[in-house]
């Protein structure tokens, strides 16, 4: 699954220099404070403390269930919080009843007007604020315009493709300016090929009219793709919050990094720890040295967590020592055009993935199957979870 | 054309079978209800004559040609004319109409919230309130209708409860007045409002009604934007479906109306088995329908364009 994640990005979010998020002084534009939603004996949210800055494009990613949601049906006003405030320009809209908050919500179903044509549902919000008639046709046709969707203005929603719906629903979510935009699974019923166009669509959008979105989805890839920062939710509770790249390469768990993403464990001990790096005596595969900046007690357990392209597949035993490696041999290999996963079982029974770049054009793979390899990754490429 | 080929061969017999299909519902409808429309329309034709039976002419086959002949010289409008030229008849129609339009209109009030109410009540509570509002037609339709007649008299319960709340001073005469007449028919008709209503209303998205308040659309302004044009087909069925029987309803203004207006269900009965008069009966009926099949008309128009646009 890692396939399709950009390497381009640096540490920091989407876009160049905008990290607001990391200066203590910049005010954001959304608090959620210490929000907790109950139904009934369910916790779907679980006390969230999020904050949200004005133009950030914030993914909130996880599995279904999670409260995700819930939690951005609690911004649009269609949940009341059981617990904490939120908190929009410094001003609590938890008691706001949706039709006077100034956020805009993008449904999963689009939840289109069927009676009314494109321009009536794009003209819908404009027309409650009493606007005059002129000012809202031009309105009307600047969203058309925006949303590549001149000349469909009459036609009714059931007479549009999918991808067209989408388009509309953007639209009328968007005429109203709003604070906030939510975007709930904006993409998830659109074709792949389509959803993937539409991924770079919705971040120009964003970039271009300098607001503040943010969306629900499930889809790895998708939140990698267009969020400055991605809000991992679990059960009800946010676990963490980071750009993707540092989601990608700093995971805080072990649930986060094998939910973004895919990961090798070694479970193990703290041996030693110093000079930013740390030797883990692991259970089954021996000694493992690992660049990490924190001090662990020793003893503690702990896993070492590395990224199966981060992993170098060799056929001989490598010459030097300053690598972890260990020994196995291949028991399934998985080509996928661009790369291809091995999976390796080591001599110690544990079983690890490495991808390897198909850079050559190969009729036959350079290691086959059952082949005796070694699997070397260097300090710096694994990560230390305690959790 | 003859089989030319075997792919044509299937679907020519398919489409056979389609015609046969649509035969079945064709012949039942042509046996039980144009034929018995085309005899009434012959009879509404005739003169009346104290005979058996009480028209002329009569189709006499055996004659033949002649027969026929006879036959159609002896048709007249006379019966027709009569309608136009008495007022009790005209009277009898705009009573009806008025009667059916302002009880679907009431029907309208009482039944949309109540279709509103199920459609938004829990899922597994729908069918159980559903059946509720069907409960009462297990029991007969004349005893309901003679049972009213027990709650709106002089005595009844309907002046002794408005009595005892203080209301009323002393007993309003209900029984015998088209207000009896209303709520008879309100009562009676109210289930074939609720279903159709209820069944527009419940398939529809409740996202949407989200989605206006997001827009910025207050719920009571979201009811009148999405809820009713979306509920519309239903609305419209349920009008029809009431309006068009009531038009022609004769039990209920028979037992709880007075003598002094009568619905033009009661003067065709009227015609038909005091006066003997079958040809001005008949000729009652078919005006009636030609009149409700303009309502039923635009119903199927409509009903075509929703299609349509589906």
């Amino acid at each position: 699954m890692t396939e399709g994640i950009p390497a381009s990005k640096g540490v920091g979010g989407a876009r160049p220099g905008f990290a607001p998020w990391a200066s203590p002084a910049a005010k954001p534009l959304l608090q959620l404070e210490m929000v907790t939603k109950r139904f009934g004996s369910i916790l779907a949210v679980d006390n969230v403390l999020l904050n949200i800055y004005e133009r950030e494009f914030f993914a909130l990613l996880g599995p279904s269930g999670c409260g995700k949601t819930t939690l951005l049906r609690m911004l649009a006003g269609f949940e009341r919080p059981s617990e904490g405030r939120i908190l929009l320009d410094g001003q609590d809209i938890v008691d706001v009843p949706p039709h006077r908050r100034p956020v805009n919500m993008m449904f999963q179903s689009y939840a289109l007007f069927p009676h009314l044509t494109v321009e009536g549902n794009i003209a819908f919000g404009l027309r409650q604020d009493g606007l005059p008639r002129s000012a809202i046709a031009t309105r009307v046709k600047e969203m058309l315009a925006l949303v590549k969707l001149e000349g469909l203005g009459r036609r009714k929603p059931h007479q549009l493709s999918g991808g067209q719906r989408q388009r509309v629903a953007l639209a009328r979510a968007l005429a109203k300016h709003p604070r906030v935009l939510l975007l709930d699974e904006p993409l998830s019923a659109l074709d792949r090929k389509l959803r993937e166009d539409t991924r770079f669509e919705l971040m120009d959008l964003q970039h271009k009219l300098g607001l503040t979105f943010i969306v629900v989805t499930h889809d790895q890839e998708e939140a990698m793709t267009v969020a400055d920062r991605i809000g991992v939710m679990n059960s009800g509770r946010l676990v963490q919050v980071a750009t993707p790249a540092e989601m990608y390469e700093q995971p805080n768990s072990r649930w986060v990094a094998d939910f973004i993403g895919d990961i090798n464990l070694i479970e193990g001990r703290v041996a030693s720890s110093g000079l930013g790096q740390m030797m883990i005596e692991s259970v089954a595969s021996g000694r493992v040295v690992v660049d990490h900046a924190a001090d662990v007690a020793t003893g503690t357990h702990v896993w070492v967590a590395v990224r199966p392209e981060k992993i170098r597949l060799e056929a001989q035993r490598p010459l030097t020592d300053d690598e972890n490696c260990f020994a196995g041999h291949v028991i399934d290999i998985a080509y996928l055009g661009g790369q291809s996963i091995y999976k390796v079982k080591l001599d110690n029974g544990l079983v690890m993935k490495a991808v390897v770049a198909n850079q050559a054009r190969l009729t036959k793979p350079p290691v086959g199957w059952n082949d005796r390899v070694w699997l070397c990754f260097k300090a710096e490429a694994g990560l230390v979870l305690t959790r | 054309m003859s089989a030319t080929g075997n792919p044509s061969a299937p679907r020519r017999r398919s489409r056979w079978g389609r015609r046969i299909l649509i035969l079945v519902p064709a012949l039942w409808l042509i046996v039980f209800f144009v034929m018995p429309a085309l005899i009434v329309l012959k009879i509404s034709l005739s003169q009346t004559v104290i005979a058996q039976p009480p028209y002329i002419p009569v189709l006499d086959m055996s004659a033949g040609w002649q027969g026929l002949r006879d036959f159609v010289a002896g048709l007249s409008l006379d019966s027709y004319r009569m309608l136009g030229s008495d007022t009790l008849y005209v009277f009898s129609y705009l009573h009806s109409l008025v009667i059916a339009g302002l009880s679907t209109a009431i029907l309208l009030l009482i039944g949309y919230p109540m279709a509103y109410g199920i459609a938004r009540s829990p899922r597994r509570a729908q069918p159980i309130l559903v059946m509720a509002v069907f409960l009462p037609f297990l029991t007969a339709f004349l005893i309901r209708i003679y049972a009213w007649i027990n709650i709106l008299q002089r005595e009844g319960l309907l002046n002794d409860a408005l009595m005892a709340l203080g209301i009323i001073s002393e007993p309003v005469v209900w029984l015998s007045t088209d207000t009896a007449v209303v709520i008879g028919i309100v009562y009676s008709y109210l289930p074939f409002m609720v279903l159709p209503l209820y069944a527009s209303l419940e398939k529809m998205d409740e996202s949407l009604l989200e989605a206006a308040a997001d827009l910025g659309c207050p719920q009571w302004k979201a009811f009148w934007l999405v809820t009713v044009p979306l509920s519309a087909p239903g609305v419209m069925a349920g009008a029809l479906l009431c309006f068009i029987p009531i038009a022609g309803e004769f039990v209920i203004p028979d037992l709880l109306g007075g003598s002094s207006s009568l619905m033009i269900g009661q003067t065709l009965w009227t015609e038909f088995f005091q006066n003997r008069d079958w040809p001005v009966a008949s000729a009652v009926a078919i005006a009636l329908l030609a009149i409700l099949l303009v309502p039923i008309l635009i119903y199927q128009h409509l009903q075509m364009r929703a299609l349509r646009d589906r």
